[in-house]
């Protein structure tokens, strides 16, 4: 049965939201359970992302070694970095079963790079289990963009 | 501004150098259009993307919107998308089955080698029209031939075969698909489609590159150094992770190890620089060796081996593809404007390798040639800022001179660079860059 998250879900979601815009990374990865991983499918439905490509698809180890590189110097990508403004909304809960929740948003993120600005929108799914100092972890975090399979430039920044 | 005569176009290269016009002025972009995506062999798909009558996809020749598809008589055409009424693309979709093509607009329905077979509303049309004629149509590529299951198209009707053009490249094109235990191999798990602010022709130019990777890579190579490796992993990230570090070996190795070899027509092929025995030999890994038996069962023991022995990195089949024979990767570059740039990236799958290998192989897309990849978005950002830098209009010659003194014959036809690090490659792309624009 979907229903609208509670207060403490929604504003889990916000500050998740507001480290992703202040870039700090560590905190946001901290966020993620020791075997989190994070999605963001190539395809609309996309099942399975070991038999098809993924825009971003992340075990902990990567996900680790990708924040790591965000703070790296000679990071030609973020040079200058992008600035993000990102808003979350209408979240649901989609499913609860053993502690374990599934969470349904949507979110438009707005990337300001040097003089170009792009506009990135869609679902995300957080599954999310209670503990940590921020009230949850995610256990796995899916970003369905509205436009996954469309052309897109370099995709530096995680949504 | 009037055209640029065949002499002031090959005023634009010189020995180790050429004008950065070549990257900056849509006046030698649109040539490059005609002369070469006009003439040429290009690459527009797989044979696998077509299997049955009627399959088709969508591709492109140059800036051209083309339909590549299976005719109901077995073979692979290749047809222009675009209605010969009053010119509306006819296929929307990226892919599908069709046993015709028909126009939203009036109805124009065209047979999948593209003739007219009907317009509704026919009278009144004068005398010359001529529903037979093949230019009234989803006009076909005149030439459309494939090698192993790789299709080349050719707006021209005359020209070298295949074969000629590809040379030495057959034998890129053979590592690939012997790889596949029933010699068979399958475009799988979903294309790629990033872009970039710069020249079509700097993507083949960074793909044989062995000395940008220390100074483009260097935030990835870090962080993956730094990893800990107890962190958990499906087995994606692991292949990343060590991906990121082979692209840190020092800087002796890919001079004197790695090799570059050119051959006529543009097409080169750079060494492989691995030696992470999870990415290549995979000795240890239950799959791989799975997959080595299944390869000895169908193929010997002895023709396994010398499958195995062939160790290529990026092969560059000029003007527009790029693709790794060892790991299973193709690319194929789009040019959208002097400017602007798509590439379109497909990974395959063996056919009689176990079904875990596949899995590797998406893995490996994602780090080598995934949007959102923490090393292929520092190689966009560089042909981002080359295609900033190259209207400064400061220097005036861009240097491609490295090993030009020392590259030498490799005995094959072609060239080889002594330092790997030679831009041999380039220098050979522009030869072939030369003959066709040179060409009126």
């Amino acid at each position: 049965m979907t229903g609208l998250a509670p207060p403490e879900i929604e504003s889990f979601l916000i500050a998740e939201a507001r480290l992703l815009d202040e870039r700090r990374w560590e905190d946001w990865l901290a966020l993620f359970a020791e075997d989190g991983w994070y999605w963001v499918p190539l395809e609309e439905g996309q099942a399975n992302p070991r038999d098809t490509v993924s825009l971003i698809y992340d075990d902990r180890r990567l996900l680790e070694t990708r924040i790591r590189r965000l703070a790296e110097a000679a990071l030609h990508a973020q040079t200058p970095v992008s600035r993000t403004s990102r808003i979350v909304a209408n979240p649901t809960v989609e499913e609860e079963d053993g502690g374990e929740i599934t969470v349904r948003a949507k979110f438009e993120m707005i990337e300001s790079r040097q003089d170009n600005r792009r506009v990135f929108a869609g679902t995300t799914w957080h599954r999310l289990v209670r503990g940590g100092e921020d009230g949850f972890r995610i256990r796995w975090k899916r970003v369905d963009l509205v436009d996954c399979d469309a052309v897109h430039d370099g995709i530096s920044v995680p949504f | 501004m009037p055209e640029p005569t065949g002499e002031e176009i090959a005023g634009l290269i010189r020995p180790g150098r050429v004008h950065r016009r070549v990257y900056a002025d849509p006046a030698i972009f649109e040539i490059e259009m005609a002369r070469i995506f006009g003439r040429a062999w290009i690459y527009v798909g797989h044979e696998s993307q077509v299997k049955a009558a009627g399959d088709f996809v969508r591709t492109r020749i140059g800036r051209r919107p083309m339909v590549m598809v299976r005719h109901e008589d077995g073979s692979i055409r290749v047809i222009h998308n675009q209605c010969a009424h009053r010119g509306a693309m006819v296929v929307a979709k990226d892919s599908g089955n069709a046993k015709r093509f028909e126009c939203c607009y009036h109805g124009w329905t065209y047979g999948t080698d593209g003739r007219l077979v009907h317009v509704p509303l026919k009278h009144g049309y004068p005398a010359h029209f001529d529903p037979d004629d093949p230019g009234t149509a989803m006009v076909a590529a005149p030439r459309v031939t494939s090698y192993r299951g790789f299709v080349f198209a050719s707006l021209v009707a005359d020209g070298p075969p295949l074969t000629d053009f590809l040379g030495c490249m057959t034998t890129s094109f053979d590592d690939m698909v012997d790889r596949a235990p029933d010699d068979e191999i399958e475009a799988a798990g979903g294309v790629f489609k990033h872009a970039y602010d710069g020249n079509w022709k700097l993507y083949l130019e960074n793909l044989c590159d062995a000395a940008h990777p220390i100074f483009v890579h260097r935030s990835s190579i870090d962080a993956a150094r730094a990893q800990d490796d107890t962190a958990h992993t499906t087995g994606a990230g692991e292949i990343a992770v060590r991906q990121m570090r082979q692209n840190g070996a020092p800087h002796e190795f890919w001079r004197e190890q790695v090799g570059i070899w050119t051959y006529p027509g543009g097409h080169a092929f750079l060494g492989d620089y691995h030696d992470d025995e999870k990415l290549v030999a995979a000795s240890g890994d239950p799959a791989f060796a799975e997959y080595v038996a299944a390869l000895e069962a169908k193929k010997g023991a002895e023709e396994t081996r010398r499958i195995m022995e062939v160790t290529r990195w990026n092969s560059n089949v000029w003007p527009n593809l790029s693709f790794m024979s060892q790991f299973r990767q193709l690319r194929v570059v789009h040019p959208v404007a002097v400017d602007r740039t798509e590439v379109h990236t497909y990974a395959f799958r063996l056919k009689g390798a176990p079904a875990r290998m596949f899995e590797d192989t998406v893995a490996f897309a994602n780090v080598t040639n995934g949007t959102g990849s923490p090393v292929l978005t520092d190689d966009l950002e560089t042909y981002g800022r080359i295609g900033a830098g190259v209207t400064s209009e400061g220097a005036e010659w861009i240097e491609i001179g490295r090993g030009y003194e020392t590259d030498r014959p490799d005995g094959k036809g072609g060239v080889e660079g002594v330092d790997s690090t030679s831009e041999v490659y380039i220098r050979n792309m522009y030869e072939a860059w030369l003959g066709f624009m040179a060409a009126p």
